[in-house]
């Protein structure tokens, strides 16, 4: 291990140093300046924007592991719905009431309901990813595409688990240190939930940014860039795409976990058919939007899409000829849902990199000003 | 006996459907080498131009010209949206056509309204009864359709300039831009034949019933069709998308006998039990050319 040389702050004279979590002081230091912003925030914003930002949070979480599947390791899936509606479920049974109306264990401490969610769609991901590691590219979008087609029926008919179609039934209930964080105390439901989903996001996002930097990074980095090549370098093909969906489906059931805890109840529609399929989309969305293969980006990408209801709300009192009655068109629903396909092929055909790769040529710019390179 | 033949003759009419959704996306597939997840938003987008054509101009030039404006949007969106993108990786051109599908289905979605709209179809629900077999009429015309249209595409690739440029391109594309074959304007040709075909299928699909939002999904069961006969094969998709729609037919009249348990039809569900089940044997379907990688 080699010592830094002073004053030269980009040289590097050990691989180490190059791969180090947070390489240089400026990164160390506006990391921190996030997450100290990030966790005052819920003092000065307004309840209704924070529980916006909130999901933010828990959807970041989903984007992080399906970046891990499709950014880092090139493997698309349309179906990280299907593993968030495992997710969500297996919380809700972990937590719920064992004398209510659907399943119930009442396991209260948030910790284990969480992770045994990301464990039951890790294990729903293992038993997925034989079939999709022996397809490539789009066969499996196609084929995951069909998974949440598939499971959806299931959470559907399975009436003891979701509580039926049209019904639904209760979110977990986050207690904390024995107090129930959606109650309102000394701060509101949604500051404390805040705080909660910004823990977790944390915990999991430096997870993510390990695992990138990793020997199972880079076997992913390898087998995205060209899989058969990777084979030939003694990348285990099956073994890394298998890693990649169990570690994606795990992040899933976390973010399912903690998804619908705002809300407090939720149906079995928002996994199943045309809404299941807008959340994957919706995922899709945030890593791309975000920036394929980074862990910023798809925080940045998920508040982007968190925001887009809100964004799009504002619309009619810009826009004149946008109304805010369902009847009517164009209304702020559809121009929201719209918006995502827009964001989805503007990104794609002017930013491929996404909101990461614009931060990143300003950040680039600055670093080198007043020359242009 | 009759109830059999009955669930056949309904599912070879929805499979009639499924195979001129899956014929778009074949075409798309062969000369891009790209599923274009946009499809199901053409189809929902012919139904509803239909919808509002057929009452002013009649059934037959309604279909006939919502064919030909579908075709002339996928025209605009290959150009504006699709073009820049070749020779980028096929996933993000997928990924495009999803947000392609998003867009035109909010668009077309606006106009389905809150009364009840229909395509305007002579058939309606009737059927036809021989010897005790119900035959319903709309799935007689869709099969009908299917047959002329198949036979249609077949001279069409095999005796017209355009069509022998465009199976030149799906063999070789660099070969074929060799010999002078403009690949732009196949690309341009396969996206709007495969406009066409599945506003056509569109119709068929919402034919006896009032329009609705979920329309849409009954183009996502192509899907499987077209893993089920082999992503680039004509044949696959006609074979394909009859087999699935007879499945998916059997399924759903036999239902509440053998799941008496499930309250919600499996029928829908068949398509993508059978593509797993496909995928597991042949990962590159019935008809499909095994993916061989050189390196």
């Amino acid at each position: 291990m080699s010592t830094r040389v002073s004053g030269r702050p980009e040289l590097y004279t050990a691989y180490g140093q190059d791969m180090a979590f947070l390489n240089t002081r400026p990164k160390q230091l506006g990391v921190l300046a996030v997450v100290v912003v990030a966790a005052l925030l819920p003092l000065t914003v307004s309840d209704d924007l924070l529980k916006l930002l909130g999901t933010g949070l828990v959807l970041a979480i989903g984007a992080i592991g399906l970046n891990l599947l499709t950014g880092y390791a090139g493997q698309v899936s349309l179906g990280h719905a299907f593993f968030v509606g495992v997710g969500a479920y297996t919380a809700s049974v972990m937590a719920g009431d064992p004398d209510g109306r659907a399943m119930g264990l009442g396991i209260t401490f948030v910790p284990a309901w969480i992770l045994g969610a990301g464990v039951v769609a890790a294990a729903a991901g293992a038993i997925v990813a034989p079939l999709a590691t022996r397809l490539r590219g789009l066969y499996l979008a196609v084929v995951t595409l069909g998974l949440v087609i598939i499971g959806g029926y299931v959470f559907t008919e399975w009436a003891d688990l979701s509580g039926g179609a049209q019904v639904g039934r209760d979110a977990p209930k986050p207690v904390v240190l024995g107090a129930d964080l959606t109650v309102d105390g000394a701060y509101t439901q949604e500051q404390k939930l805040f705080w909660l989903f910004l823990v977790v996001l944390v915990v999991f996002a430096v997870l993510a940014r390990n695992i990138g930097r990793s020997k199972i990074g880079r076997a992913f980095a390898a087998v995205r860039d060209r899989d058969v090549a990777a084979g030939v370098m003694g990348v285990e093909l099956a073994k890394y795409k298998l890693i990649a969906f169990v570690l994606s489906s795990f992040y899933a059931g976390v973010c399912g976990s903690l998804l619908f805890v705002a809300n407090g109840h939720f149906g079995p529609e928002r996994f199943s058919g045309g809404y299941g399929l807008l959340l994957s989309v919706q995922f899709i969305a945030m890593v791309l939007i975000g920036g394929v293969a980074t862990v910023s980006g798809s925080i940045m990408g998920a508040f982007l899409i968190a925001l887009l209801p809100r964004i799009a709300s504002e619309l009619p009192s810009f826009l004149p000829f946008v109304t805010t009655a369902s009847n009517e068109h164009p209304n702020v629903f559809e121009i929201e849902v719209g918006l995502y396909g827009l964001l989805i092929i503007a990104f794609l055909l002017f930013e491929p990199r996404g909101l990461f790769g614009i931060w990143h040529r300003i950040r680039t710019y600055w670093k080198s000003f007043p020359f242009s390179y | 006996m009759n109830e059999l033949l009955t669930a056949v003759f309904s599912g070879l009419g929805q499979g009639s459907i499924y195979t001129l959704l899956a014929l778009g996306f074949v075409i798309i597939y062969k000369s891009m080498g790209v599923i274009s997840f946009a499809q199901p938003a053409f189809m929902m987008s012919g139904a509803i131009l239909v919808s509002y054509l057929s009452p002013r101009l009649g059934f037959w030039v309604a279909v006939v010209l919502g064919g030909l404006v579908v075709a002339a949007v996928a025209l605009v969106v290959e150009r504006l949206a699709i073009r820049p993108m070749v020779g980028k990786a096929v996933f993000v051109i997928a990924i495009i056509t999803i947000g392609v599908d998003i867009i035109v289905r909010v668009v077309a979605g606006a106009f389905v309204g809150a009364d009840p709209r229909l395509v305007g179809d002579p058939w309606g629900l009737d059927t036809w009864s021989l010897g005790g077999v119900q035959v319903q009429q709309r799935h007689v015309a869709a099969f009908v359709a299917a047959a002329v249209i198949v036979a249609l595409l077949a001279a069409f690739f095999r005796s017209t300039p355009i069509g022998l440029a465009m199976r030149a391109a799906a063999l070789d594309q660099e070969a074929a831009m060799a010999q002078g074959v403009n690949v732009g304007t196949v690309f341009a040709t396969s996206w709007a034949m495969a406009g066409f075909l599945a506003a056509i299928a569109g119709v068929f699909a919402a034919a006896g019933n009032p329009l609705d939002q979920n329309l849409w999904i009954v183009g996502l069961a192509a899907l499987p069709v077209i893993i089920l006969g082999g992503l680039d094969s004509l044949l696959g998709a006609v074979v394909g998308g009859l087999v699935i729609g007879v499945v998916e037919a059997l399924v759903r009249n036999y239902h509440s006998d053998v799941f008496p348990d499930l309250a919600t039809n499996t029928g829908s569900l068949a398509p993508y039990v059978v593509m797993l089940l496909v995928l597991l044997v042949r990962p590159y379907g019935l008809f499909g050319t095994k993916e061989v990688e050189r390196v």
